[in-house]
């Protein structure tokens, strides 16, 4: 993956992008990735967004994004790690529709605030819920984690 | 004489409501029977499905893929065992993959009637068509009900392969059934595809054009429609799908006729497909043999295939334990819907019910 003309591109415009090991993710600090996502779609036809994912590492949080570009026929896997106390990223909704409802659940579910969303609202819990259910420390009252197997 | 005050007009359309196909709620301002701004919310079936699967075995969460798309369980079921063992680096024998994809094939058919039938029925033909596509699915679920023992959640397949061998008898019901629904396939035709009333209710409503189907990730049977040649079956071929035979349907306006001769000419091709692989299947395990207690290597991947309403994907961290870290399930019908408020400004109510029928969406799978 680290040969491909766009991650060579990627890395000289972004010089903070270091490649994840075990999983091939780019990861990225989350100031830039507007400007990369933005970057990849116009110069390298990256205009699917796959995927959107919000993953909670105990310690910190993290954003995956899974774009795929059907000019190179291939995938892009970028990565930001976010603190855990007011995790803020700018959103991509302005260069991905797609990403509208997908941060939407990512804000629900992992409480992560997407700047500049037009519409961040809970997507599938009520809104007058309280708490993220995804996030590995969720507690509630009558909240019961299941039994070990 | 008093001047007439004009204002517009909300109406909530669902939860409870037979054209929504499960519980969606559309919020619909009105201007007369034209929509100003169509706001769905979603939510209704939520359980956190991802949050569940952090607290279960590999094994334990295949049911529970059962119910994401309930229509089309058997795909559901395919992509995640999928995810599951590309990590695991599992060896598939070659009698299950064609278990495998004949098996998903016929849902995909099932599925694909299902929607053409309900569809057409949104539309006002009611009853007859309904009735002729959940005869014709009747009997892809008795082809499952002797294979699994299940006619809806059938989680039938495992890691490493299908639960059961198919039962005796299994090919010629297939057969028989290929047979008998090559010419029904005709006879919808006739009945629905050019009759007038269709034609005047689907053709030029909904356009969804291609920068808008990319620009929002539609996917499936609804980006085929808009002029993309894209299934993921040809493009990031997995099981034996390279080996078989089958074209990718394309049209090119994208409106609601598009999107519904589309799943027309799917189902032809999947009768091609089962049609090829049921002669071959060959002799040999029908699931490799896996430790009992499943641990996968740690790692990351995004895997995705094509169910029944588009891409499926599953977003999968292993820290090498049996359960996962986190699953991340993409949901064709979370992608496909979220276009509804785009495409409903500005048409009349009746024109939603043909859209979102056109769209073909699960609730199961948008709320998880």
């Amino acid at each position: 993956m680290a040969d491909l003309d766009w991650v060579l591109a990627l890395k000289n415009k972004f010089s903070d992008t270091v490649e994840e090991a075990p999983s091939g993710c780019l990861v990225l600090p989350g100031e830039d990735i507007f400007r990369a996502v933005n970057f990849l779609k116009r110069e390298y036809g990256f205009d699917y967004l796959m995927n959107l994912a919000a993953v909670d590492y105990k310690d910190r949080l993290a954003v995956v994004y899974n774009l795929y570009s059907f000019k190179l026929k291939e995938k892009a896997n970028l990565k930001v790690i976010l603190p855990r106390d007011n995790p803020a990223i700018e959103s991509i909704t302005e260069i991905y529709a797609a990403a509208n409802w997908q941060e939407r659940e990512a804000f629900d579910l992992m409480g992560i605030n997407f700047t500049g969303h037009p519409d961040l609202r809970r997507i599938l819990l009520p809104d007058d819920y309280t708490g993220h259910p995804l996030r590995k420390d969720y507690t509630k009252e009558g909240f019961l984690p299941m039994p070990a197997v | 004489m008093p001047t007439l005050e004009i204002q517009q007009f909300s109406v909530s359309f669902g939860p409870q409501h037979p054209s929504t196909h499960g519980v969606l709620h559309l919020q619909m301002d009105l201007d007369g029977e034209v929509i100003v701004n169509c706001t769905p919310h979603i939510g209704y079936l939520h359980r956190d499905f991802e949050k569940i699967c952090e607290n279960r075995t590999y094994t334990q969460i295949i049911p529970f893929t059962d119910r994401l798309d309930y229509i089309g369980a058997m795909n559901n079921n395919f992509g995640y065992c999928l995810t599951v063992e590309k990590l695991l680096g599992a060896v598939i024998p070659e009698r299950a993959e064609y278990i495998r994809v004949i098996i998903a094939e016929l849902n995909r058919i099932a599925s694909h009637l299902l929607a053409v039938g309900t569809f057409v029925q949104d539309l006002g033909a009611f009853g007859t068509p309904l009735l002729y596509c959940f005869r014709e699915r009747e009997m892809i679920l008795d082809i499952f009900e002797m294979t699994c023992g299940a006619r809806l959640t059938y989680s039938y397949y495992r890691l490493g392969g299908v639960s059961a061998d198919i039962p005796e008898g299994f090919v010629q019901k297939v057969k028989d059934f290929i047979r008998y629904f090559r010419p029904k396939l005709a006879d919808y035709h006739r009945l629905i595809t050019n009759n007038a009333i269709f034609l005047i209710r689907t053709k030029d409503i909904g356009i969804l054009s291609k920068e808008k189907a990319l620009n929002y990730a539609i996917s499936g049977p609804s980006l085929r429609a808009s002029g993309i040649k894209f299934d993921l079956r040809k493009e990031e071929p997995y099981s034996i799908y390279p080996r078989l035979e089958f074209e990718v349907p394309v049209r090119n306006s994208g409106d609601c006729w598009d999107r519904y001769i589309v799943r027309m000419e799917e189902m032809e091709q999947s009768l091609r497909i089962v049609e090829q692989a049921i002669d071959k299947i060959p002799e040999g395990d029908f699931i490799a043999k896996l430790p009992k207690i499943i641990k996968v290597p740690a790692g990351e991947l995004y895997f995705r295939t094509e169910s029944p309403r588009g891409e499926l994907g599953f977003y999968l961290i292993s820290d090498g334990s049996t359960k996962p870290y986190r699953l991340k399930c993409r949901a064709p019908s979370f992608s496909n819907l979220a276009i509804i408020s785009e495409l409903a400004k500005g048409v009349k109510i009746a024109d939603v019910i043909a859209i979102l029928g056109s769209l073909d969406i699960v609730l199961g799978e948008i709320d998880r």
